[in-house]
């Protein structure tokens, strides 16, 4: 059991922490509904997704232990979201350019 | 996890075929987490589902022998090579070789004693059983067996009457089994590798499991929510895909390529990983470039991600889409060009031994060869709306997926059978077999590239009489390739019970792990765990290489 | 390849592996919903008015309601994470049980809301439905499908979650091996971000 310390990284963050975390979430989710009601138009979809993306962020680096994590985690999700992202980008490069029916 | 392997010190020199664990008999291997069991589990499974599938595409061709009815009735020859499909991707080709020979030798591979997750590895065994028994059930249950071809086009896989829904959840949960391959092959590669063994130190074809690895991981949840979508659709008759609630059928073929496009490269890339292993062993030369082949299995794993539409061109996408993936489609060429030139580039000056694994693989060269460049021709765009839905897209792919992977899972069986079984085939019937296996796969694939290119539409039952020429050499073709298939599954079978018993550690004079181990390997792969301190396929100076020589 | 071999073969315990495995495995929920949020991008892209007509229907209140059940759900699960570290076994129980009591919360909400839908004749195949413009059909697809898979999903951790409590209560985890409970925690708090997305979406596009 050589390096059984390396294999039991310790993710404390204190109590305190994760309930500042949730608080941020609770405000952000308290914005997201009170934005939702004025019509910014175009860029109402952006906002909510905008808010919704830090939220994830929060969750995924805090309840998730991301930041304490390996380098190699955190690549993992980006090759993760990356695949997801370019799947979008690159089925919007049709839908983008016709109208079918 | 692996606690099976922390106490067992007793049995350290008995083969994992002997090895007595906590079960014995048939239950020693139906409930055994040792990955070398299971790799021959899925050996055993993938073999009957390679038969059932040979014996549909065999009825098939036959069924085209004249044009219309030869043997059977079209709503027969649609279920036929629906089940010739399904069967044939989602039970041999895509599990295929990382199945089999990714379990049974990835970890001996990397110097490790098992996988990451040993009884996940089990599961996804039993996952796949169970979905090859849906798949089997939707032939036989009333209704009869589903006609949509593997692709489970909307809008007819939600109206037609046949069992699409079992076949469906077969897909589903075959997926399932695959995606926990992945995960425990990636893991496994992560955190299970021997001391000194840096990534660079890797075998190929670790690499290239690991590239399928991801793409397991990624892209086929995609199908399975597809594919549960389609399933959820005609139980409830929730408007998702079909026009006529709206749905938009294109988005379907979209969603459904977004993972099989991909799913190609599943099924491609372990087998290069195989050519990568052989070729240096046969050619008695340090493999080019492993830089170039062991970055082009990712390069391949990202690209193959980019260019699913390429399947949809005649389907009504936009202009402009159209060029993107067009475009896309010839970048993916790169990596899979990068590999063929080293890989011929390693034969070049080589000492070459034409054993039977090398066969396969120079085999294996020349029909990927054939299969990719065609494979580029359709992504252009304008020759693609000439040969789209003709059998010149049928050559194309059997060039890709059997003459490559088909070809390749033969070279492996043939490089590895001694090693698995410490049993050695007869290797003069074997090389005269694959002789066989090459002109019969040549004579039945090729002469579609030509009847495709005049006209002839896949699918169909019928045909004009100007393509019955084509179509009787394809037949002919056929017999050749499924005689030759039968001498060597009988070539291996009687090798097993009769065949003459290996010991030797090293029959190929290999240079990567496996063959510093025990023939049939111990249950615990390695009785210590080697220490790795050089690069594979160090083939200078190497005495192992002349006493081999010698021996022969 | 030349080696030299050390003595002492151990294999132990691997907590990174596990971890690393349930991401892994994670990966592949975020990309089954992100196909049914493909599904969702497009046809919302194609029938923008009928998707603003429909999310007019669904109950806003209800849904950010839903949405602090399910943030806080997924504090008190990194809260017993944190407990268990700094062996306070029982209150990590507390933590769990609470956070099970909030999950199951929110399926009585859901169920609630799928049931008034039902009942004002909005379900798939119904006449109702049928006779509405055809985005709008597909609006209420995806969102019986999505938020029905979401459920399922809640029900599964509901069920991960109380076997980790069992296995609490009988020292399985422990201070030092507390990896299922990570694990589960993992699970749990990617329902919880697949919610963060389907609410504005859904609820939030009048």
């Amino acid at each position: 059991m050589d390096n059984h310390s390396e294999n039991h990284t310790q993710h404390s963050h204190g109590y305190g922490v994760y309930v500042l975390v949730w608080l941020a979430l609770m405000a952000l989710t308290g914005i997201t509904v009170a934005v939702a009601g004025i019509n910014f138009g175009r860029i109402t979809v952006a906002t909510a997704l905008t808010i919704a993306s830090i939220k994830t962020y929060l969750v995924l680096t805090i309840f998730m232990h991301l930041r304490t994590e390996s380098k190699t985690f955190r690549v993992f999700v980006g090759v993760a979201l990356l695949f997801l992202i370019i799947s979008f980008v690159l089925l919007f490069t049709d839908y983008s350019f016709i109208v079918r029916n | 996890m692996s606690n099976e392997n922390i106490l067992s010190n007793n049995g350290n020199d008995v083969s994992y075929l002997e090895y007595k664990g906590k079960h014995t008999g048939i239950l020693g291997w139906l409930l055994s987490t040792d990955h070398k069991r299971i790799g021959l589990l899925y050996l055993i499974s993938l073999s009957i589902f390679l038969i059932v599938g040979v014996t549909f595409g065999f009825l098939m061709r036959l069924e085209l022998l004249t044009p219309g009815r030869t043997i059977m009735d079209p709503q027969t020859y649609n279920s036929i090579f629906t089940l010739h499909g399904v069967i044939m991707i989602f039970l041999f080709v895509v599990p295929g070789l990382p199945a089999v020979f990714g379990n049974f030798f990835l970890p001996i591979l990397i110097g490790a004693r098992d996988v990451a997750f040993p009884r996940l590895n089990l599961l996804s065994w039993y996952l796949y059983v169970v979905g090859g028994l849906l798949a089997i059930l939707s032939i036989l249950l009333p209704g009869g067996p589903a006609d949509t071809g593997w692709t489970f086009y909307i809008p007819y896989s939600v109206r037609t009457n046949t069992n699409v829904i079992p076949a469906l959840f077969a897909a589903f949960i075959l997926g399932f089994s695959s995606i926990l391959t992945g995960v425990n092959f990636v893991t496994t590669v992560h955190r299970l590798r021997a001391p000194g063994m840096d990534w660079f130190k890797m075998p190929l074809s670790v690499w290239s499991l690991y590239a399928t690895a991801w793409v397991q991981i990624l892209a086929t949840p995609i199908i399975g929510i597809t594919l549960l979508l389609v399933a959820i659709e005609r139980v409830f008759g929730v408007g998702l895909f079909d026009p006529a609630l709206g749905g938009d059928p294109v988005l379907y073929q979209h969603l459904f390529w977004i993972y099989s496009h991909p799913a190609v490269y599943i099924m491609i890339l372990p087998a290069m990983g195989v050519v990568s292993e052989i070729i240096p062993v046969f050619a008695h030369r340090t493999i080019f470039g492993y830089k170039f082949i062991a970055m082009s299995s990712i390069a391949i794993a990202l690209f193959g991600s980019l260019v699913w539409a390429h399947h949809m061109f005649t389907a009504g996408m936009s202009d402009t889409g159209q060029l993107i993936f067009s475009l896309l489609t010839m970048i993916v060429a790169i990596p899979s060009a990068i590999k063929v030139f080293n890989w011929v580039a390693t034969l070049y000056k080589g000492s070459i031994d034409l054993q039977p694994p090398m066969l396969y693989v120079l085999a294996f060269i020349f029909q990927f060869s054939i299969g990719g460049l065609t494979g580029i021709m359709q992504g252009v765009l304008s020759v693609d709306i000439q040969v789209h839905d003709t059998s010149f897209i049928v050559a194309h792919f059997h060039y890709v997926m059997f003459g490559g992977t088909g070809f390749g899972f033969f070279a492996a069986l043939h490089y590895w059978f001694p090693k698995m079984f410490g049993k050695m085939y007869n290797v003069k019937l074997a090389k005269r077999v694959f002789w066989a296996m090459f002109v019969g796969f040549n004579t039945l694939y090729f002469p579609m590239f030509i009847m495709g290119w005049l006209g002839m539409p896949r699918r169909y039952y019928d045909y004009l009489p100007e393509y019955q020429i084509y179509h009787v050499i394809s037949t002919i073709g056929s017999w050749i390739l499924v005689s030759a298939l039968f001498l060597m599954f009988g070539n291996f079978i009687y090798a097993l019970f009769k065949g003459a018993k290996v010991t030797e550690k090293n029959v190929w004079g290999g240079e990567t792990l496996e063959w510093q181990i025990a023939t049939p390997p111990i249950h615990e792969n390695f009785i210590d765990i080697p220490v790795v301190t050089e690069s594979p396929y160090q083939y200078k100076d190497n005495e192992l290489v002349l006493q081999t020589q010698e021996a022969k | 390849m030349s080696v030299q071999h050390t003595a002492a073969a151990h294999i132990h315990r691997d907590d990174v592996a596990s971890r690393m495995g349930m991401w892994l495995f994670l990966f592949t929920e975020l990309l089954l919903f992100g196909g049914m949020f493909i599904l969702y991008s497009v046809y919302r892209f194609t029938h923008p008015e009928d998707f603003h007509l429909a999310a007019k229907e669904l109950n806003t209140v209800i849904g950010t309601f839903n949405t602090a059940i399910l943030l806080t759900s997924s504090l008190t699960m990194a809260l017993s994470i944190a407990a268990i570290q700094r062996k306070q076994k029982t209150l990590s129980i507390i933590f769990q049980l609470l956070t099970i009591v909030l999950a199951l919360g929110f399926m009585v909400n859901k169920y609630f809301e799928w049931g008034a839908k039902f009942h004002h004749g909005i379900y798939p195949g119904s006449e109702t439905l049928l006779s509405k413009p055809s985005g709008e059909i597909l609006f209420f697809g995806l969102y019986y499908v999505m938020t029905g898979l979401h459920g399922l999903h809640v029900i599964i951790g509901v069920v991960i979650i109380a076997f980790m409590t069992v296995f609490t209560m009988r020292d399985v985890i422990t201070h030092d091996n507390y990896v299922k409970l990570e694990s589960a925690g993992l699970y749990w708090h990617l329902v919880d971000i697949i919610w963060i997305f389907l609410f504005p979406l859904f609820y939030l596009i009048t």
